[in-house]
C-alpha cells in the first residue's frame, strides 16, 4: 500500500490505489463539428478539395481507403476549407484531425 | 510365426512418431525457451499416467504439394491421464509438426477427446502452441476450428474445460480457449492475438511487437483473457494441478473435500479492517482471516484489482469468494469488475460450489468513459449472475454498502441465503457526504456558515444511517456480527445450507447481459 491516492466516490474521499487503466484513461471531450476526424484507419488515395475553397454540404472532399473500402468523405455543412491536415497516400489513425472547416 | 516381427514393427512405427517434427524442430522449440508438447503432458499428469491415442493419424491433405508430406500425429498429442489419481482429458499442439498448424486431422484428433471428455465427464485440458490454421487445407481448417468451438460450449458448464496457452495462438484459434472456464499463460511464451503486428501494421501503419499486443501480461492485466499468470512452465503446471484441487470433476458432483483446517494464527481478522470507512486494507487478509489453513486461491490476480475472486476452503469444502478490494479504486464496481465477478459467480454456481460475497464498497465508478463503455450492461451482468445462482449464497458486509452496489453484491434482494453485517456496516443509497449534501441543500445554502453546516449534517446523516441496524430492523441483513464470529456463521450457514434446493422457472435459458 505504497501509492495511495485521494479518490473522490460521490463527495467522499477514499485513500485507495488507483488502477493503470483508469489513470490512463482519456478524458472526454465535446466533439467539435467543424473539425473533421477519421472515423476508421485507412490511407487517404484522393483529396478533391483546397484549402480556401468554399464547399457546399454533401461534396466529396476526399477519399479513404480501409479494409478495401473506399470511403467518400462529404462535407458536413456549407463551409469554407479552412485547412486541410492529411495529403494523399498518407496513412491516418483512427480519430486524427484530417480537416478544419469555418 | 512368431508376433515377434509385428511387435519390432510397432514399436518402430511408434519410435518414428513420437519424435514428433524432429531433432532440429525439437531443438528450435527448446531455444524458444519451451517445452516439447509430450514433456508438457507428461509433466502435468501424473507420472507414467498419460496414454496416447491416434498416435498414427496422417493428414489428408492433396494440394500444394502436401502429399508428399508426412506430419507425425499431425501436429497434435491427444490422449488421457490422471492428476492426483482422478481421470482427465487432454490434448497437446506440437509446435515441432508444422508448427501446430491446424488441419482436419489434427481436428478431429482434438474433437475426438473434447468428445470423450464431455461423454465420460472427466475435465479437459487443451494446450496451445500452434501457427494457426493450415492454410494448404483451406477450408477444413475452418471446418476444423468450428467443430471445437461448437463442442466448447457444448462442454461449458458440464465439465472442467482449462487452456493452456503455450505458444503462439493466433487468429480464429483463440477463441476456443475464450470459451473455455480458465486460460493459463505464461510471460514469453504465451502470445494470443486476432490479427498479429504484421496485418496491424500494413492495414493500420501501427508498429507493435507481439508481447506487447498480446503477451502473458496484456492478457492478464489489461484485456482479462487470462486467469492464471505464471512466469514459467513449471510454475504455471503447478497452477492447473493446484486449481483441479478446488474445482469437481463435472456439474453432477461438488469438489472433493479436504481435512478441515483452521486459519493460520497471524490473520487477526480485527486488527485487519480500519473502523474508518475511507481507509483501505486488503481484502485478501480478510479471506486469509477465515479461510481454511489460510489458503485462498486467487483468480485474476492482475486484472480489475478492484474486485477479487477466487477459491479458498471452509471445513474442508471449497467456496468461492467474491470480495470488493478497498485497497484499489476504493473497491468500486465498474464495467471490467463486474466482468470478472459476473463470470466467476456463473461458474461457481454451474459447479455446485457455494459462494461467499465479502462487500466493502462505495458504489460505482463515476466517469464518462465508464457510462460510454457500458457500465449499465456490464453492472448489469453481476445482478444476473447473482440472481440467477442456486447455489449456497453468503454475504458479509464489513463496511460500506452503498446504493447500486449493495443491491448487486448478492444482497438479500438476489436472494441471498443469509446476510450478515459487522458493527461498522454502512447501509445506505450513498456515502454521508454525497447524501447529506443532497437531503439538507437548503440548511446548508442558507446557513450562516454553510461549512459548518455541512458537516454537522453528514455527521447527522452518519448516526442515523451509516451503521447495519436500519437494514437489520428491516429484516434485510438477518444478524450484526462481531468480526471474529466470520468464520463460525459463515461455516455453519454453509453447513445448513447443504441441500439448498431453489427452483427456477423452466426456460431454454434466459438471456444474460452479454
Amino acid at each position: 500500500m505504497e501509492n495511495l491516492k485521494e479518490f473522490n466516490v460521490d463527495g467522499t474521499v477514499y485513500k485507495t490505489e488507483l488502477t493503470k487503466k483508469f489513470e490512463n484513461r482519456k478524458n472526454w471531450e465535446r466533439p467539435n463539428p467543424k473539425n473533421l476526424l477519421s472515423f476508421i484507419p485507412g490511407t487517404i488515395v484522393e483529396i478533391f478539395v483546397k484549402e480556401g475553397q468554399e464547399v457546399k454540404a454533401g461534396e466529396s472532399l476526399m477519399i479513404l481507403e480501409a479494409m478495401k473500402m473506399k470511403n467518400l468523405i462529404e462535407m458536413p455543412f456549407d463551409g469554407v476549407i479552412k485547412k486541410i491536415h492529411v495529403e494523399e497516400g498518407v496513412k491516418v489513425p483512427n480519430r486524427m484531425l484530417m480537416v478544419e472547416i469555418e | 510365426m512368431s508376433l515377434k516381427r509385428n511387435i519390432l514393427d510397432l514399436r518402430k512405427r511408434k519410435e518414428k512418431v513420437l519424435q514428433g517434427g524432429g531433432e532440429k524442430a525439437i531443438q528450435k522449440q527448446v531455444a524458444m525457451g519451451k517445452l516439447t508438447a509430450r514433456e508438457r503432458v507428461t509433466s502435468i499428469l501424473d507420472e507414467d499416467s498419460f496414454h496416447e491415442y491416434d498416435l498414427f493419424v496422417e493428414h489428408e491433405a492433396r494440394d500444394f504439394g502436401m502429399e508428399k508430406k508426412q506430419l507425425h500425429g499431425d501436429g497434435v498429442i491427444i490422449g488421457t491421464g490422471t492428476i492426483y489419481g482422478e481421470p482427465v482429458c487432454i490434448f497437446a499442439q506440437d509446435f515441432t509438426v508444422a508448427g501446430g498448424s491446424l488441419g482436419l486431422m489434427h481436428a478431429r484428433k482434438i474433437t475426438k477427446i473434447m468428445d470423450h471428455a464431455l461423454k465420460m465427464r472427466v475435465p479437459l485440458i487443451g494446450i496451445n502452441d500452434s501457427g494457426g490454421a493450415r492454410i494448404q487445407e483451406g477450408v477444413n481448417s475452418l471446418a476444423g476450428y468450428g467443430e471445437i468451438f461448437f463442442r466448447n460450449t457444448l462442454a461449458s458448464g458440464v465439465i472442467p474445460q482449462l487452456s493452456v496457452i503455450l505458444g503462439p495462438c493466433a487468429g480464429g484459434a483463440v477463441y476456443s480457449p475464450a470459451l473455455t472456464d480458465f486460460v493459463f499463460v505464461v510471460e514469453n511464451i504465451s502470445k494470443m492475438f486476432i490479427t498479429g503486428p504484421e496485418v496491424i501494421k500494413t492495414v493500420l501503419g501501427e508498429e507493435i511487437s507481439m508481447e506487447e499486443l498480446g503477451g502473458a501480461r496484456v492478457h492478464s492485466e489489461i484485456t482479462g483473457n487470462a486467469h492464471f499468470y505464471a512466469q514459467s512452465e513449471y510454475e504455471c503446471f503447478e497452477q492447473i494441478k493446484k486449481l483441479l484441487t478446488f474445482i469437481p470433476w463435472h456439474n453432477g458432483k461438488k469438489a472433493k473435500a479436504f481435512p478441515p483446517k483452521p486459519p493460520k494464527p497471524e490473520y487477526k481478522i480485527e486488527e485487519i479492517v480500519p473502523a474508518d470507512p475511507t481507509q483501505p486494507y486488503d481484502i485478501r487478509n480478510v479471506i486469509k482471516a477465515i479461510s481454511d489453513d489460510s489458503d485462498f486461491f486467487e483468480i485474476m490476480e492482475n486484472f480489475a484489482k478492484n474486485i477479487v475472486i477466487g477459491f479458498g476452503r471452509m471445513n474442508g469444502e471449497t467456496v468461492g469468494f467474491v470480495a470488493n478490494q478497498p485497497m484499489v479504486l476504493a473497491g468500486v464496481l465498474d464495467c471490467d469488475s463486474s466482468d470478472k465477478a459476473a463470470r466467476f459467480i456463473r461458474y461457481c454456481d454451474s459447479f455446485n460450489i457455494p459462494i461467499v460475497t465479502l462487500e466493502d464498497m462505495p458504489g460505482y465508478l463515476p466517469g464518462v468513459d465508464q457510462e460510454h463503455m457500458g457500465v449499465i450492461r456490464h453492472g448489469a451482468k453481476i445482478l444476473y449472475a447473482y440472481s440467477e445462482a442456486t447455489v449456497p449464497k453468503i454475504t458479509v458486509i464489513i463496511r460500506k454498502a452503498y446504493g447500486g452496489g449493495y443491491i448487486a453484491m448478492n444482497s438479500r434482494h438476489m436472494k441471498a441465503d443469509f446476510m450478515f453485517a459487522w458493527p461498522t456496516a454502512e447501509i445506505a443509497v450513498m456515502g454521508p457526504e454525497g447524501a447529506a449534501n443532497i437531503i439538507f441543500r437548503k440548511e446548508i445554502m442558507n446557513a450562516e456558515d454553510p461549512e459548518a453546516m455541512r458537516k454537522e449534517k453528514v455527521a447527522e446523516y452518519k448516526e442515523k444511517f451509516a451503521n447495519p441496524y436500519v437494514a437489520a430492523a428491516k429484516g434485510y441483513i438477518d444478524t450484526v456480527i462481531e468480526p471474529e464470529e466470520t468464520r463460525n456463521m459463515l461455516l455453519h450457514s454453509i453447513e445448513v445450507s447443504n441441500n439448498k434446493v431453489d427452483r427456477r422457472p423452466a426456460k431454454k435459458h434466459g438471456i444474460p447481459p452479454f
